[in-house]
């Protein structure tokens, strides 16, 4: 059997927690703070979803498993376990699987780190947001620096993998605050950052504040830029260059969950909201779940199926998803791949004039965006997808 | 059929906001001719474009009946006006189908320049004319005053002049009783006679096809009648007669006097033109109504398709806004950057606006509107004549002896404190005053300006400079001869022709920089920097660069995000079509129209 599209960039498996302790103001993420949760019930729901996907992907080697929110570091060591049981259970795991749990960076959570390295978990991934206790405030987070270095110091000694978050280009953050706070972070020595400029989302408290003006002090689009080219270079001079628009490591210590996104891997979305891509029968499936926490978990148990209908993508819609998540890749992707999903060319000219601008390489059939077309990735992407 | 005593038509005139519509909505209301459930604020602006601007662009008929205090019942059929200059053709030709008209004044703001312009219009037509003061709910009117300058400025009585708050209702059976008592009935009218109708006015109606309002002047229109056009020839059989209530009402018959529309299966659009006289087809009459004073369009555009395969259906579409609105002109034309189109002209900004908004809206059509041009005169050296309507037409300049421009006769009403703003204001224009009266504290100003000064943001400025006190009406004014020259802009070094532009030379450099500082704004960054300059035969005479588009990229992309994000970038993809490109850069279309407005 020929090697199917998604193995060049491996299977996966994304589990949605949905709860934090509060609503960070510029989050859009499907986060809700809830009184109480019945873990057994959440626990019964991830099984039962597990063992339905390994019943319809059959066996394949999982590579990576992802616990994102919301907060996963509320779950109980316990629920992580038994998913991670199952995971096994139900399909053949790579030797060296990777399995990463996005923490917050608060004294309680870090006391169950060592739960979770038990359960088998490997690597996390710390929202840390800032390294100053104004700006945190501001941000609405519930933990301080202090916490935060603690929570990574526990981490440290606790996992052989840390990474950590921070959001920049924030309000009223000069490019010499923001230098010496990346400096302080690289201090810290994690082998993977990521760096996120501040997102305005719509709907979000954030998104409010600005729509009605009230946002003050963000930078503007040349000044983002800016502090984007020092985030690059700074990182690249400690030892953690890009390999992805705001992702940085040391080479090797890439999230490899998150490459399989990037490099258009098969993975499973399991939990409210969680997407996934699964090739299934020759075709690739998108899958969505319900959004609500309460209809999802009551779906799961009355039919057995935590889904909204799927849909078959189609060669167009595949190429232009390989295209926009390969592209923010520094080792970009394969001119052959992207064709031989699309079935139909990429447009020389078009490549051509985006080259004469430094903003493409083309070279050996890869197809990559330069630092400067990574800022305007959008533009580039836009201009490359077939009218 | 109605007794022609028993039938009053009349028209609703105004300056622009002065509450003909808030008017009309009592009239209707009052006289239970629609349901209270039902009623709106301005229930005849009836158009999404009439709603969101909040006026009035299309003439509206309604019959109404009033059951006056002499005991009869009356017919009454109110034709409520647009105020705004640039839809001064439907007024005119509203008063035609009518005998009297309901003058309404605002009692806050006074005589205005449209009160007086509608008013030289209603007595052209002949007509009676009703003064109501509007608004004396509001603590700033002034009714004892403002009738006073009716008399003083218009020149009519106005001791009889009927109070009213057209919002609260306040006179409203006043005025009812005025239309019957003071207005007359049809001036002549003949049942036995043979049929001889006013096509007043006609649109476009997706299920009924072509629907054509009528005043019948002779004879008896009837369902099933074979009717002919006298000016096109065409001729039909009557499907349907009725009148606007303002939904549609079958009736069984239209007599004379009165008003209502015809249906009759009119396939072709084109065998429809206001101001034509309908009669039947056999027996009918000889001689034709004098019929309308034709429009004259005074700005010109191209319209093009931003799809280039839409052509046919932008032709099929502006052939059936014109039939609901006589005012606007096309012709077909070509062009290297822009592929097939329409050279249109309308009677000033607010009407070409008005018309490419429903052309987008009511047919779906994205559209590129070329930079809006008057018709210049330009005289060749071999002694003849070209009407230039598009500058990318300019003929080479050798050839050319000298170019006369279009001048029009503008009054300007304005509060004294204002009236330096104004007189800078025309005088930047390059205008030269002819007349300057008072009238109280108002100042009536008569200037002689080049049209292309006035037409694309002279009123947008008077409003501003005045804070909205300033009123404006104008008449052409012949042509004159002045240094002319084309100005044309270069975008990424590349002349895009649908933004050339005439322009006095004097006025060049600083037309130059204001049109090239819109563009800046106008144009979205690109991938690259992007030169942006004016020029006069070659040289260049200002310029400004748009910087390279330098961060726009998702900050976090996961699994989650790739469903989103492909259709935000499909739509943005779909939203660059709506862009017209030249050479390596995308133009969006309002950028055409909108760096003609000038800030000061
Ligand atoms: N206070 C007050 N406001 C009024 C009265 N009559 C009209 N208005 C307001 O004046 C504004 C303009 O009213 P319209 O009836 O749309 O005026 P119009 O003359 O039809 O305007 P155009 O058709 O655009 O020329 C609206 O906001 C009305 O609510 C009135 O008697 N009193
Ligand atoms: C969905 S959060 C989950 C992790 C965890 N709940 C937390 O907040 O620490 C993942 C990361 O996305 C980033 N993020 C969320 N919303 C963002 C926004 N509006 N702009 C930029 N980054 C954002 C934050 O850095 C956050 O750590
Ligand atoms: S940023 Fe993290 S902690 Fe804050 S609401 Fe979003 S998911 Fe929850
Ligand atoms: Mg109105």
């Amino acid at each position: 059997m020929t090697a199917e599209d998604w193995q060049a960039g491996g299977f996966g498996l994304y589990i949605h927690w949905p709860f934090c302790l509060s609503k960070c103001p510029y989050c859009d993420f499907n986060s809700h703070v809830a009184a109480t949760i019945d873990m057994a019930a959440w626990q019964r729901a991830y099984l039962s979803e597990i063992r339905r996907i390994g019943t319809e992907t059959g066996p394949r080697t999982v590579n990576t498993v992802f616990f994102g929110g919301g907060t996963p570091s509320l779950m109980a060591p316990d629920l992580v376990a038994a998913i991670l049981e199952t995971v096994r259970a139900t399909w053949p795991c790579a030797n060296d699987m990777e399995v990463t749990l996005e923490a917050n960076p608060g004294s309680v959570e870090a006391g169950r780190f060592r739960g979770y390295r038990d359960a088998g978990v490997t690597r996390v991934s710390l929202g840390v947001q800032a390294l100053n206790d104004a700006d945190l405030r501001r941000l609405g987070r519930l933990h301080s620096t202090a916490e935060a270095r603690a929570a990574f110091d526990v981490a440290r000694s606790t996992f052989e993998r840390v990474s950590f978050d921070l959001i920049y280009a924030r309000q009223g953050q000069t490019p010499a605050d923001w230098q010496a706070e990346l400096g302080e972070a690289l201090a810290m020595a994690a082998d993977h950052l990521s760096l996120y400029q501040l997102t305005i989302e719509p709907g979000t408290a954030f998104g409010d504040r600005h729509a009605r003006g009230l946002l003050r002090g963000l930078p503007d689009d040349d000044r983002a830029a800016d502090l984007f080219t020092a985030t690059q270079e700074i990182c690249a001079a400690a030892g953690l260059p890009a390999y992805e628009v705001s992702n940085h490591a040391r080479p090797g210590a890439e999230s490899r969950h998150n490459m399989i996104y990037w490099r258009y891997g098969d993975y499973a979305g399991i939990g409210p909201g969680a997407h996934g891509r699964l090739t299934l029968g020759g075709q690739r499936w998108a899958t969505e779940t319900p959004l609500s926490p309460s209809s999802w978990l009551a779906q799961v148990a009355q039919t057995g199926r935590g889904e909204t209908p799927r849909t078959v993508l189609n060669p167009r819609e595949q190429a232009a998803e390989y295209l926009l998540m390969g592209l923010r890749l520094v080792e970009g992707l394969s001119v052959a791949r992207y064709e031989r999903l699309g079935q139909e060319q990429i447009d020389p000219g078009k490549v051509a004039d985006l080259e004469q601008l430094g903003l493409l390489e083309h070279h050996a059939g890869i197809l990559r965006a330069t630092a400067a077309g990574r800022a305007v990735l959008n533009a580039v992407i836009r201009e490359l997808l077939p009218d | 059929m109605t007794e022609l005593s028993q039938i009053r038509n009349f028209s609703i005139v105004a300056h622009i906001d002065h509450g003909k519509s808030t008017l009309a909505d009592r009239l209707i209301q009052l006289t239970g001719t629609v349901a209270e459930r039902d009623m709106k604020e301005q229930l005849l602006d009836s158009m999404d474009i009439e709603r969101e601007r909040g006026i009035t662009i299309k003439a509206n008929t309604v019959r109404i009946e009033y059951p006056a205090k002499d005991g009869k019942t009356y017919v009454l059929n109110l034709i409520d006006t647009p105020g705004h200059v640039d839809f001064a053709y439907e007024v005119s030709r509203s008063m035609r189908a009518v005998e009297g008209s309901l003058l309404v004044v605002d009692a806050t703001q006074g005589v205005e320049a449209q009160t007086l312009a509608n008013v030289y219009t209603a007595l052209d037509a002949d007509h009676e004319i009703v003064p109501v003061l509007n608004k004396i709910d509001l603590p700033a009117a002034e009714p004892a005053r403002v009738a006073e300058q009716i008399e003083d400025v218009i020149g009519i009585d106005a001791s009889n002049a009927i109070q009213i708050s057209a919002k609260t209702g306040l006179g409203i059976p006043d005025v009812l009783e005025a239309i019957v008592t003071r207005l007359p009935p049809p001036h002549e009218g003949d049942a036995t006679k043979p049929l001889k109708a006013l096509l007043v006015d006609s649109y476009y109606d997706p299920y009924l096809g072509v629907v054509v309002l009528v005043r019948i002047i002779d004879g008896v229109l009837r369902k099933g009648d074979r009717i002919r056009m006298m000016r096109t020839g065409g001729t039909y059989g009557v499907d349907r007669i009725g009148v606007f209530r303002p939904a549609m009402q079958d009736i069984a018959e239209l007599g004379p006097g009165e008003i209502g529309f015809l249906t009759a299966s009119i396939k072709l659009v084109r065998d429809t033109r206001v101001g034509d006289t309908i009669t039947t087809e056999r027996k009918g009459i000889e001689t034709p109504l004098p019929g309308f004073k034709p429009s004259i369009p005074v700005v010109f555009c191209g319209l093009f398709p931003v799809d280039a395969n839409e052509f046919e259906d932008l032709r099929e579409a502006i052939e059936k806004l014109a039939l609901n609105d006589a005012s606007f002109t096309y012709e077909m034309e070509t062009s290297a950057a822009l592929g097939f189109g329409f050279r249109c002209g309308f009677l000033g900004l607010l009407h070409l606006e008005v018309v490419r908004d429903r052309l987008e809206r009511e047919y779906g059509i994205d559209l590129i509107t070329t930079a809006p041009s008057v018709i210049y005169h330009v005289y060749m050296r071999d002694g003849t004549m070209m009407e230039l309507h598009n500058p990318a037409d300019m003929p080479d300049l050798t050839l050319v002896d000298h170019i006369e421009e279009p001048r029009i006769r503008a009054t300007i009403l304005v509060p004294d404190d204002f009236l330096g703003d104004i007189l800078k204001l025309c005088q930047d224009r390059r205008g030269e005053q002819l007349d300057l009266t008072y009238a109280g504290s108002r100042a009536m100003v008569v200037y002689d300006l080049p049209l292309n000064e006035v037409v694309f943001d002279f009123y947008d400025r008077l409003k501003s400079v005045t804070k909205g006190y300033a009123s404006f009406d104008y008449q052409m004014a012949g042509y004159r001869e002045d240094y002319l020259v084309k100005m044309q802009i270069l975008v990424n070094d590349e002349p895009v022709d649908a933004l050339s532009t005439m322009v006095h030379r004097d006025r060049a450099e600083m037309r130059g920089r204001a049109m090239v500082e819109k563009l800046k704004e106008l144009i979205p960054r690109h991938m690259f920097k992007i030169p942006v300059q004016a020029a006069i035969g070659g040289r260049v005479i200002a310029r400004e660069t748009i910087a390279a588009l330098r961060k726009d990229v998702t900050a976090k992309c996961y699994g989650g995000d790739a469903t989103r994000k492909r259709k935000l970038l499909d739509k943005q993809k779909a939203g660059k079509k709506k862009m017209r490109q030249f050479g390596k850069v995308e133009i969006p279309q309002q950028a055409f129209i909108n760096a003609l407005k000038m800030d000061g």
